[in-house]
């Protein structure tokens, strides 16, 4: 049996017909084609794999498709408009906040939900949101810089 | 003032757009038509024979295209000591042993098959650590060595040793002595982006192998060996190296999933990706090895080291890759660092039944480090001297020739010490009967200018120009997040004379890039910069040679277009030679003529007008190769002797600590690293990698171990494996850069990108001990560790 459902991603309206079962990151790479956001560990422990449903982060993939239904996506490729980053992914590139790169959109996207919620966090709040987060590369520093310049100038909400 | 335009600039990573956009493309996101996907059925016991194994419920299974065992396939042998084979007969060694190959639809599909293989096994006893190996009748893991000729210990077959000066002698001569045993654990490379390839064959059986890996060209030669076992030989094996999701030395061997991905297209004559799961990353990709090191070391009543003793014993596991030979990296900081006049040095390493061990950043040096530097602070307090002043009194100088010959042209050691011991208010907060808080510092020096364990220890570059000013480089090392392509792009824009936004660097491919030997040892920014000088040098005479001929007709073109004209007092511009050009940021000027609008040439104009030049035979390309070899020696390892690297980097990590005394728990308040890295070339590069190294640094001395109990390994994943999160690693950390100018680095630049992880375990324990008195010999410092330690004594 396969299920129907009509979600938005990124801001436009999608029908699909999948197993009940999938999970959403596998909606997102492999049905969808949208290969922005990563799979590192499959168990929720990393966050490589964060998306926005309904403006709330989730591991996308522990999320089943079946809860999808009527919901809004955001992922690493709904930030950018036009081909400009968002402020805050531009903040990334300025700081250093990406380096391998691969916890980068989940990492971004964890930050998008925080500066939604809180617009000027202390270090200690950005460092408690990317708890789930994981990097192994940058040691953190100029992550947490990049979203503190981010706050500095301001996000553009939903963005 | 360095006079650089963009050398040691802030300048964003050229690729960093496409990172936090989700436009770069790892293996994992590549997809290729009629793409298959591999998966690998892994031995179920550390030794056993294999009796027998059956596929027929896994071929019955829809979806599943071909299922393999090493009685379908040629042998495909590898590991630089030929001791491992793609698919196993016979016998399984280690839990991450290859027995069987499925190629399906889906992954899942294949999982599926995988798990349908029946394989019946004969258990042998095993052999799990050093001491096992080691005893007298212990079983061994290999009873013949790639030739066919019978083994008779488990004892690799490696000598990597160092003795000189007369140690008796030493030993009598010294005032004091201390002496101790340290370890450290396995710890997993734990990359972000999972170990993963494609491989695909074309109708004339030319291979290409889209592989997450830090040596193209040497894995372009193992994949060219299985080519050759295939009946494929004068066959073209392709290496492309897509977005790498972080390697840290995990990307320095070629593996057995990519040679059964290659057996598995070759089977099927369809694209094949095997991409690790997370629990197969930790299961089946080999950590780094854990060691164990007996240090003695002495000082006459002044402090100044008399000689250093150390043996160390290394678990390797049930194969040879590049891992088991860390003690030769080990061998730079055993002899060299600080002025140690007698040392001697030896080192075993042995196969066991364990997961075999490979290269992690620092390749033996953190782990040596963390006996010389623990073990340095229990010298100077035998000796009644700060640990501070200890290790000035000993610290390297320029100019030195070391125990083990490396030559050491810059060395900004003692000035790294100085600056930590200020910024740490050293003086005021060591010892300071806070017996909760202390502080301790830890020095390390690395190979800054390559590091020769090949034949050829260089690096290939090519610059082509096309017609409008931008500048392709073609390179055959690889950007895996350590931020080449950063230092890249600034080197060659600051060598050519363009600006950085005009450098676009190629993907790494072994058809189209020039050989390199790999990127690792601090290597690539060091070797891409000088090739890229050699290259840039070659480009500007030609450019500047062919710019006589149309510079005049240019300039009068800029006069016309700017509706000017020039009196007789002005430049006479038709008679400039090719040694009074310059080229900067992308536009030819004469730097002795005044400064005129019209006297400036774009470059891609320039350019345009010599390719179509209107005399006939005379246009042209530019496009420039060049190799650079650094001049270094393939060391002796036998004896242990040998100037491996053009230059050494050196540092010193200072921190600040408070242990809870009731829980054993160490929490770091403050971190300085002061390093000489010759020049900084790409400031945010450098600054990513000295954070990122020093927080694995953190991970390795207070959480990370890999757990195994009769070679299975026990905590695959990251509930059970504790990376640092940015919430743990919350206190402050410090840099500081010392620019010592080496003459042989590309502007003065050394190698950048271990140095933050080698200090930070010792830095730590030597700081704990400061506080409460505690001397942990064993990583990790666990909470558990830390209150055992308590308890035994009375604080």
């Amino acid at each position: 049996m396969t299920l129907e459902l009509s979600f938005e991603l990124n801001g436009f309206l999608m029908d699909v017909d999948v197993e009940p079962h999938l999970r959403l990151l596998d909606l997102l790479r492999s049905v969808l084609g949208e290969t922005g956001t990563k799979e590192a560990c499959g168990e929720g422990e990393c966050g490589a794999c964060t998306v926005l449903v309904d403006g709330k982060t989730v591991n996308s993939c522990l999320f089943p498709v079946g809860e999808l239904g009527g919901t809004a996506v955001t992922t690493i490729e709904g930030l950018a408009v036009n081909g400009d980053l968002s402020s805050l992914q531009q903040a990334f590139v300025d700081k250093g906040g990406a380096q391998c790169g691969f916890c980068t959109p989940g990492m971004v996207m964890s930050a998008v939900a925080l500066l939604a919620e809180n617009p000027h966090p202390s270090e200690a709040e950005i460092r408690s949101a990317l708890i789930g987060n994981l990097c192994r590369c940058t040691g953190y520093v100029q992550i947490v810089e990049s979203i503190q310049q981010a706050a500095r100038t301001g996000v553009v909400p939903g963005r | 003032m360095t006079g650089y335009s963009h050398i040691g600039t802030e300048r964003p990573r050229p690729e960093a757009a496409d990172k936090v956009g989700g436009k770069a493309l790892y293996v994992s996101d590549i997809s290729r038509p009629g793409m298959l996907h591999g998966k690998i059925k892994f031995s179920d016991h550390a030794h056993a024979r294999i009796k027998s194994i059956d596929t027929t419920a896994a071929l019955a299974l829809p979806g599943v295209r071909v299922v393999i065992t090493a009685d379908d396939v040629p042998e495909l042998r590898y590991g630089f000591m030929r001791d491992n084979v793609a698919l196993k007969s016979g016998k399984v060694r280690q839990f991450r042993d290859e027995v069987a190959a499925v190629a399906a639809v889906s992954p899942e599909v294949a999982q599926q098959a995988v798990d349908l293989i029946q394989v019946d096994y004969e258990p042998l006893p095993g052999v799990f650590s050093v001491d096992e190996a080691l005893e007298d009748g212990a079983p061994l893991v290999h009873t013949e060595d790639a030739r066919g000729r019978p083994v008779r210990s488990n004892t690799m077959p490696l000598k990597c040793v160092h003795h000189s000066g007369d140690m008796t002698a030493a030993r009598e001569a010294s005032a004091f002595v201390s002496e101790g045993e340290y370890s450290v654990p396995r710890i997993q490379q734990a990359c972000l982006g999972t170990a993963g390839c494609i491989a695909e064959f074309d109708l004339k059986g030319n291979l290409t192998v889209t592989a997450k890996t830090q040596i193209p060209f040497l894995a372009q030669r193992d994949f060219t060996s299985a080519l050759t076992a295939l009946g494929l030989e004068g066959r073209n094996a392709r290496v492309v190296v897509p977005a790498v999701g972080g390697a840290f030395g995990s990307g320095l061997d070629t593996h057995g999933y990519e040679y059964i991905a290659i057996l598995l297209a070759w089977k099927t004559g369809k694209p094949v990706k095997i991409q690790y799961t997370r629990t197969e990353e930790f299961s089946y990709l080999s950590p780094r090895q854990s060691a164990q090191f007996m240090i003695r070391q002495g000082c006459d009543e002044e402090g100044k080291l008399t000689f250093r003793e150390i043996e160390v014993t290394q678990d390797n596991g049930a194969y040879g890759s590049w891992g088991a030979t860390y003690p030769n990296v080990m061998l730079v900081a055993a002899t060299s660092l600080y002025r140690v006049p007698v040392v001697s040095f030896d080192s075993t390493i042995v196969y066991t039944n364990n997961t075999y061990c490979q290269a992690m950043r620092g390749y033996g040096n953190p782990e040596v480090t963390w006996a010389i530097e623990s073990s340095l602070d229990d010298l100077a307090e035998k000796a009644g001297i700060d640990p501070y002043e200890m290790r000035l009194i000993n610290a390297n100088e320029p100019g030195d020739l070391t125990p083990m010959g490396l030559d050491l042209k810059t060395c900004g050691l003692a000035e790294c010490l100085e600056t930590t011991a200020e910024r740490l208010n050293w003086a005021s907060n060591r010892g300071n009967g806070q017996k909760r808080r202390g502080v301790g510092m830890a020095s390390f020096m690395n190979v800054g200018g390559g590091g020769k364990i090949y034949r050829s220890d260089g690096s290939g570059i090519i610059l082509k120009l096309d017609d409008f000013g931008n500048v392709n480089v073609s390179y055959g090392g690889v950007e895996m997040g350590q931020g080449l392509h950063s230092a890249l792009s600034l080197m060659v824009a600051e060598s050519l004379g363009v600006h950085p936004e005009s450098v676009f660097i190629n993907q790494t491919d072994t058809a189209t890039s020039p050989w390199d030997v790999g990127t690792h040892a601090s290597r690539g920014a060091f070797m891409a910069g000088n090739a890229a000088i050699g290259a840039a040098t070659k480009l500007r005479e030609r450019i500047f040679a062919a710019a006589e001929d149309v510079y005049p007709a240019e300039v009068e073109r800029n006069l016309t277009r700017l509706g000017e004209a020039t009196g007789p007092d002005e430049y006479d511009f038709r008679s400039v030679s090719r040694d009074q050009f310059d080229l900067k940021d992308g536009w030819l000027i004469v730097p002795d003529a005044p400064d005129r609008p019209w006297l400036r040439v774009e470059l891609g104009r320039l350019l345009r007008a010599i390719h179509f030049s209107e005399e006939g035979g005379k246009g042209t390309t530019f496009t420039e190769e060049s190799f650079y070899e650094p001049p270094t020696d393939l060391p002796d390892w036998a004896k242990g002797y040998g100037n491996m690297s053009a230059n050494y980097s050196f540092g010193v990590q200072g921190v600040e600590v408070e242990v809870d005394t009731d829980t054993g728990e160490v929490t770091i308040l403050r971190l300085v690293a002061v390093t000489d890295i010759g020049r900084v070339l790409s400031l945010q590069a450098l600054k990513g990698q000295m954070y990122g190294g020093i927080v694995q640094g953190v991970g390795y001395a207070l959480y990370e171990e890999i757990k195994t109990e009769k070679g299975r390994i026990l905590n695959p994943g990251f509930v059970d494996y504790k990376l640092p999160t940015a919430a743990d690693v919350d206190f402050p950390i410090e840099l500081e850069f010392v620019e010592t100018n080496d003459p042989t680095g590309p502007f003065g630049a050394k190698g950048a990108g271990e140095p933050g992880i080698v200090p930070t375990a010792p830095a730590i324990a030597n700081a704990v001990y400061d506080a409460v008195g505690v001397r942990i010999r064993d990583l990790p410092m666990t909470p558990e560790k830390v209150l055992t330690a308590l308890q035994g004594q009375d604080i």
